[in-house]
């Protein structure tokens, strides 16, 4: 490599016209290349990412007709509305009761299969993971059907032990129990197979080290596995919880929102004011919300993640 | 020069002859036509027939103008056409024409090509279009779209007659029978005697079954009720006339009544929840079109067998049935407006109309009034008749109801969406607010959708 950063060329047009011109000199830096070979993630990140979501932005402040530019009415409006905060509630208490909930189930399923030998080890894990394969809409119009209002096939199993019917999708609380309960069937199995892996990677000679210093089992999970796995842990968390807040097809196919929107979250609520009301900007204000509390959470989380890498390098 | 008297000279002159009549021949062999393609995109109807008719038609009008007609049936299921709609109306680029479902033709009416003409052959042939279907088609004086037949329908009361003779002691095949008159006790068919009604139905086990959540069947039921009390939340030019609104408390109040009457589990209730209620024998009434009948007719026949539609019951201000139509809507960037017109105009004449109601068991409706008397709707059945009385006749002294009108339609859209009307009541009956507290917030929301214009 030439001392300017280039690479060194023989032959060739160099080789006939003696010395290279600027041009040429600038296609043959390393940052140049790197720039080119960087441009079809970049084309992506632009054509799926940024432009959406400058468009949704651009989106959320006009007028309902979109024929005209309404600055932060659409927010405003938002903010005064009873509905809007009951989603916002909504959608917090989902997103952060069912990821520590996937997290806490995932965290001892990871354990159990942890101490399966290989052999019978494959089995179950292919068998925990049949949740997260389904297609999320199909299953949870399986759940749907359990949780029927008038057929529900739990309430008839209950009946069997004499407890009373319960309001699965009827009652606000256990609808939105439900709704809980759905994701993180489903997305349990996703936290197991990464806590397994990281479970997986913890030498064995830290184990064998706490022993000999009579660690205790708790001891050993808070001082070796813990920490061990403290970055896969945040980075699961952080990742399930985009998805978790994201949500809408468990929203919309097991309560639509009701009753009284006391079940819409973020997604499913933009769905009904964006497309079913015919009112697309609103509908945008409505997603918007996501991003901020979802870039301060990735935020600290990120940060963490960084602070650990750093001590332990 | 050759002795057979073949030159090179002549098979070029005649080869090249051959070459031209073949190019100029050649559209006319492989087009159909020369009015070019229309697309279609129609609503994926719930009878599969319903599908069949429309193609059958569409074919039948193409050949006859030389127009290939392309098809697609859209489902509304998952709020397909909705998304279609959506995503066609940004991008300015689809089909032709569309079937739009209750709100878009006023959601979508500034790209619509304007049918004035059409509409006016229609009713110049056919009288009058009914008010609803006028409310959500003609905006701002142009009418933007043409009432479809295909899947518009009404959700008068499907009675399971045994159970409300047996329970209530009203016999409602006599009060409503299979023909152009009412029968004895007609005129009391009302909410009081309906509530009495509902009370000892849900006494006997068999409550009715009348959703209260926030989809469509509830919100259009609920809407029809409201509008028989006069109880209007939003007046013409989209003022909230919640404020001091007496109709409005009564028939609230009322709603408040019914739900004791009604299954606990209403609030959670969906479109289908109704119908399984009368299918698997659970309920003496629902609000539905003939669908359920028909389902209840294929799976447990000795249901469908006792049941009998009639109209609504009547409040203070009227009779109201909910009407639920669709409409045929031309985009006004597509390239074939002069054909998607007269195909739209082939499909709305009484013939094709009536083929379509048909081929629907009776299901679709078409919007002109003078168009209720086909004949499938007596012979249906068993119990023959049974659907005579869905479609509107005159002998009902009934109207058609959008809920949320007469609201602008801009901002009834966000209300129905929202289904106010049965939040309203499930603040007082499941959230444990006063009348009061539930109309104040019911204020605020609709204020809310007014400013944002």
């Amino acid at each position: 490599m030439a001392a300017d950063g280039s690479l060194a060329m023989n032959g060739g047009t160099g080789m006939r016209s003696g010395r290279a011109n600027s041009m040429q000199r600038f296609a043959r830096r390393r940052s140049t290349i790197a720039f080119v070979m960087t441009l079809p993630l970049l084309a992506i990140i632009v054509g799926l990412v940024a432009y959406p979501a400058a468009y949704a932005i651009y989106l959320s402040t006009l007028n309902r007709r979109m024929t005209e530019f309404a600055g932060t009415l659409n927010f405003e409006l938002l903010f005064e509305s009873d509905t809007f905060w009951a989603v916002a509630f909504q959608s917090c208490f989902f997103a952060i009761t069912a990821v520590l909930l996937k997290a806490l189930l995932g965290f001892w399923l990871a354990h159990m299969l942890h101490h399966i030998p290989d052999k019978g080890q494959r089995k179950w894990r292919g068998m925990l993971l049949v949740p997260w394969v389904i297609p999320p809409a199909l299953s949870t119009l399986g759940w749907w059907w359990m949780f029927d209002p008038s057929y529900s096939s739990i309430n008839w199993l209950l009946a069997i032990v004499s407890v009373p019917e319960v309001p699965w999708l009827g009652h606000h609380w256990w609808a939105r129990i439900a709704i809980i309960m759905v994701n993180v069937w489903i997305g349990a199995p996703f936290f197991m197979i990464m806590y397994l892996a990281a479970l997986k990677s913890v030498p064995e000679q830290l184990y064998e080290a706490a022993a000999i210093d009579g660690a205790s089992s708790w001891q050993r999970l808070r001082y070796v596995t813990l920490p061990m796995m403290a970055n896969i842990i945040s980075i699961t968390v952080l990742f399930s919880l985009i998805v978790t807040f994201a949500n809408y097809d468990i929203v919309r196919v097991l309560t639509n929102g009701g009753p009284r929107d006391l079940t819409h979250v973020f997604a499913s609520y933009a769905f009904q004011v964006g497309i079913l009301s015919g009112n697309i900007p609103r509908g945008a204000a409505v997603s918007l919300f996501m991003f901020p509390i979802l870039a301060i959470c990735a935020f600290f989380v990120l940060r963490s993640v960084t602070r650990r890498n750093k001590e332990q390098m | 020069m050759s002795k057979h008297g073949i030159t090179r000279r002549n098979v070029m002159r005649n080869g090249a002859g051959v070459l031209a009549a073949t190019a100029v021949g050649a559209p006319m062999v492989h087009a159909q036509g020369t009015g070019g393609t229309i697309r279609c995109g129609f609503w994926d109807h719930w009878v599969p027939a319903g599908n069949g008719i429309l193609r059958e038609l569409c074919a039948e009008w193409g050949q006859r103008n030389r127009v290939e007609v392309n098809i697609d049936f859209i489902t509304s299921v998952g709020n397909q056409n909705l998304l279609t709609i959506a995503a066609q109306a940004q991008s300015r680029s689809g089909h032709d024409l569309l079937s739009f479902p209750t709100w878009e033709p006023a959601s979508k009416a500034e790209l619509l090509e304007p049918v004035d003409d059409v509409m006016g052959r229609l009713i110049q042939k056919y009288g009058a279009v009914t008010p609803a279907a006028e409310y959500l088609g003609k905006i701002r004086g142009k009418w933007v779209a043409i009432p479809a037949v295909s899947g518009t329908q009404m959700k008068p009361a499907c009675v399971r007659f045994d159970l409300m003779q047996q329970h209530a002691g009203i016999d409602i095949r006599a009060m409503w029978p299979a023909e152009n008159r009412q029968g004895p006790g007609a005129d009391t068919w009302n909410w009081n005697t309906f509530l009495t009604a509902a009370e000892k139905c849900h006494a006997a086990g068999f409550p009715f079954g009348m959703p209260m959540g926030s989809f469509t069947d509830a919100v259009d039921t609920v809407g029809a009720i409201f509008a028989s009390f006069g109880a209007f939340m939003m007046d013409e030019r989209g003022n909230p006339t919640v404020r001091g609104n007496a109709k409005l408390r009564t028939a609230v109040e009322y709603m408040v009544r019914l739900s004791r009457f009604l299954p606990n589990d209403v609030w959670a209730w969906d479109d289908a929840s109704n119908n399984r209620a009368l299918i698997s024998g659970r309920s003496a009434l629902i609000f539905n079109p003939p669908s359920a009948w028909a389902v209840a007719k294929r799976d447990a026949p000795q249901v469908s067998q006792n049941c009998w539609t009639v109209p609504m019951p009547a409040g203070p201000e009227g009779r109201f049935v909910p009407y639920l139509p669709y409409f045929w809507g031309i985009w006004s960037f597509s390239r074939q407006k002069p054909a998607a017109k007269g195909l739209l105009e082939f499909l709305s004449e009484r013939p094709q109309a009536e083929r379509q109601t048909t081929t629907s068991n009776g299901y679709d409706i078409p919007p002109f009034a003078s168009m209720s008397d086909f004949s499938i709707w007596a012979t249906e059945g068993p119990p023959t008749g049974t659907v005579f009385n869905y479609p509107l006749k005159a002998h009902h002294n009934a109207r058609t109801s959008v809920a949320m009108a007469p609201a602008p339609a801009e901002f009834a859209v966000q209300a129905y969406t929202q289904a106010l009307n049965t939040k309203v009541v499930a603040r007082v009956v499941q959230g444990g607010e006063t009348i009061d507290q539930a109309l104040t917030w019911l204020e605020r929301e609709l204020t809310n959708i007014r400013r944002g214009g």
